[in-house]
């Protein structure tokens, strides 16, 4: 859309004298767009500031609305976990991953939680983040990119108060402190990255079909039972090309990867390699798509 | 040349017919469906709301942008402020550009003053540092000191509009380009907004002036476009300007009709017909006597019972100020018989008095709105008149008079010494 260069430094003086035009005079070529876009990361870093505003913004507002403000954030995985080991644990008779006592269920299922909740938050809100933040697009300029990742970065608030909750529970099943658990940001990243390259697609595509809106929860909950959120994912007791299959979700290996930090069980293989080329296609061919999509959104939405 | 500020070159925009006022999102339904059936091609299934636009603005220029609602000046504005792209042509652009197309976006209810300024700048485009920088001059600007710290839910609408035109008047941008932030806020406030302005202007930045209030852009601009129908047809002395499209074709021998592709989709169910202007005989006139009574009317339909509808006229000089905004429904008991007014086609008609109007020329707006609940309908340019002033009060004295109204007042000479 935009190819920019950077001309001489213009000042003009004013009536008062000592005020100037202070400018990195750049020019900016407005000219129909054609074909495929690269992504403009000069004014992804001109705006920068703009994720933390927003960002920002999503938490704030979610905090004052509720009554239970922070409260949320650390009942709904609690709760959950609960719930889970009574369902599946003490029901079900679901055991956690091979190599840690069974009596270990809960924190088992809270790994898994802990980086499934925030993807499933972060993607609910990425995906409608476009449309819901449409008096924006209709009336500045800013680069697009900029609404999903703020509405995925806003998670990370929770998965702090989460993460404050996980290490309560290490503390109370005398789970160890390792030194493998300085990985964990590498896995939360992975996390990160595919609730990005998904909410890209959805959030692109609520644009023109808002039947995504009502596809993301489905979606979602499907999601959730094709990860190894309530079970270890020995229980994909298939061949190879079964378990390659089931690695495609790129969950599977985020999860994995939490478990492993936490409990150093089913460290990373090749599954997990395929998982990580999942991320990497989906998040580029998401960008494409949204770079693509991102010039009609102002007319369209 | 660098001193060209804005370079626009054989600009258009294209859009497809119903994307244009309302939202254009489909169901995948819809497009599954479209792909079994066979593409039907539709020449006129485009509109060009802007076509072969090419001008320059200096560095340090204010060009005013003058034009009727759906001319394209919006499209314009929104093409330089990088909001959507063009169709063909291009654009050049010399420093950061700032935009004010509407006044407070992105602000949130629950949160506060203080956390809506720097939201809000961030999104304009400052920088944090920039907004630190300002904040005091800001508040000030705004007048909301004492109530920085409360949700701007509980601000009043002049306040809310005081502080989001702060915001952005203090945007240090190169180019600044604003569409009708100073039809908003009192009459002091406008002023207020109006001097910021020109103090913009005098700091050597360029501005593009996008507004219906006449009088703003006659003082704020020296030079001014006009478009009408998505084409530039115009760029003269703002003096100029202005007259030609105050004075310009608009007018069909008092009486400005609507096509139904003129009137925005939005305006639905209230659909303007017509507004004109009648003498006392009940003619349809350009010029009215000013000693006679005299009409107007607006025609319109409904195609659905409105709720609390006002239809009403605003009344101008040409020189862009109000003489008085009027509505069908002011009076209480014509309301409250009125409270849901039926679908079905009306006619709206009220009385200019005699003497009350100088000589000069008049423009006529036409607003269709529930008061707090929607404006249907807005055109501050529907239609001019011209008032003939003979056998008005003080006519004997050949001179011209100050002022829009000629009233004929009830003067009594009273000697107390003689």
């Amino acid at each position: 859309m935009t190819a920019t260069g950077t001309s001489r430094l213009t000042t003009a003086d004013t009536q008062k004298g000592n005020m100037t035009v202070q400018s990195d005079s750049t020019v900016t070529l407005i000219r129909p767009p054609r074909g495929w876009q690269a992504i403009n990361l000069r004014d992804l870093w001109l705006y920068r500031e703009l994720v933390y505003f927003l960002t920002w913004r999503d938490v704030k507002v979610r905090y004052k609305q509720a009554v239970l403000g922070i409260g949320w954030a650390i009942i709904q995985p609690i709760v959950t976990m609960v719930v889970f080991t009574f369902i599946f644990n003490q029901f079900l008779d679901v055991k956690p991953d091979a190599g840690i006592p069974d009596a270990w269920y809960p924190i088992f299922a809270f790994a898994g939680l802990l980086p499934w909740q925030f993807f499933q938050g972060a993607l609910q809100r990425a995906s409608t983040s476009l449309v819901s933040n449409s008096n924006l697009l209709t009336k500045v300029y800013f680069p697009r990119l900029i609404i999903p990742s703020s509405a995925v970065a806003a998670g990370l608030v929770d998965f702090g108060f989460s993460f404050l909750i996980m290490i309560g529970l290490m503390i109370y099943f005398g789970v160890p402190f390792t030194l493998q658990m300085l990985w964990l940001p590498l896995f939360l990243l992975m996390a990160l990255l595919t609730a990005l390259a998904v909410g890209l697609w959805l959030s692109a595509l609520n644009v023109q079909y808002r039947d995504v809106q009502h596809m993301v929860p489905f979606l979602l909950t499907i999601w959730m039972y094709v990860s190894p959120v309530v079970y270890p994912i020995d229980v994909i007791n298939a061949g190879g090309f079964w378990k390659a299959v089931y690695a495609l979700n790129p969950m599977v290996g985020v999860i994995q990867g939490f478990r492993w930090v936490l409990f150093g069980t089913n460290p990373p293989g090749w599954m997990f390699a395929i998982s990580m080329t999942m991320v990497l296609l989906l998040l580029v061919s998401g960008l494409y798509y949204f770079r693509r999509m991102e010039r009609t959104f102002a007319d369209l939405i | 040349m660098s001193d060209i500020a804005i370079r626009v070159n054989g600009l258009g925009k294209r859009y497809r017919i119903g994307s244009l006022h309302t939202s254009n999102y489909h169901t995948l339904r819809d497009s599954l469906v479209s792909l079994f059936q066979p593409r039907e091609k539709q020449p006129n299934g485009h509109i060009w709301a802007l076509r072969n636009i090419s001008f320059d603005v200096k560095q340090g220029q204010v060009l005013g942008v003058v034009g009727r609602n759906g001319a394209g000046k919006s499209t314009l504005l929104k093409l330089l402020s990088r909001v959507t792209e063009p169709t063909e042509g291009e654009a050049e652009i010399r420093g950061r550009v700032g935009s004010l197309l509407e006044v407070g976006t992105g602000f949130h209810p629950e949160l506060t003053g203080r956390e809506n300024i720097y939201l809000n700048g961030a999104i304009l485009g400052m920088k944090r540092a920039e907004i630190e920088r300002k904040f005091d001059e800001i508040v000030e600007f705004a007048e909301v000191e004492k109530f920085i710290e409360t949700p701007v839910k509980r601000y009043s609408s002049g306040m809310y509009l005081r502080l989001a035109f702060a915001v952005a008047a203090h945007l240090e941008p190169e180019i600044l380009v604003v569409d009708e932030v100073l039809a908003v806020g009192d009459a002091e406030f406008q002023r207020k907004c109006l001097g910021k302005m020109g103090d913009v202007a005098r700091e050597g930045r360029t501005v593009l002036f996008v507004s219906h209030n006449m009088s703003a852009v006659l003082r704020l601009t020296d030079e001014t476009v006009v478009i009408d129908k998505g084409g530039l047809i115009m760029r003269a002395p703002t003096a100029e300007a202005v007259d030609f499209y105050l004075s310009r074709g608009f007018t069909q021998e008092g009486q400005r009709a609507w096509e139904a592709d003129e009137v925005p989709l939005s305006a639905a169910p209230f659909l303007p017909l017509a507004v004109r202007v009648l003498n006392s005989q009940g003619k349809v006139v350009n010029t009215i006597r000013s000693v006679e009574e005299n009409t107007v009317e607006i025609e319109y339909s409904l195609s659905a019972p409105v709720t609390g509808l006002r239809v009403g006229i605003y009344l101008m000089s040409t020189r862009g100020e109000y003489v008085f905004t009027s509505f069908d429904t002011d009076d209480v008991a014509e309301f409250e018989r009125m409270t849901v007014r039926p679908a079905g086609r009306y006619i709206s008609r009220c009385t200019l008095p005699a003497n009350l109007l100088n000589e000069g020329r008049f423009v006529i707006g036409v607003n269709a709105s529930s008061y707090r609940v929607k404006r249907y309908f807005q055109d501050e340019q529907a239609l001019t008149f011209t008032v003939d002033a003979a056998g008005a009060p003080g006519m004997h004295w050949p001179e011209a008079r100050l002022g829009p109204v000629r009233p004929r007042l009830n003067w009594q000479i009273e000697a107390i010494e003689a």
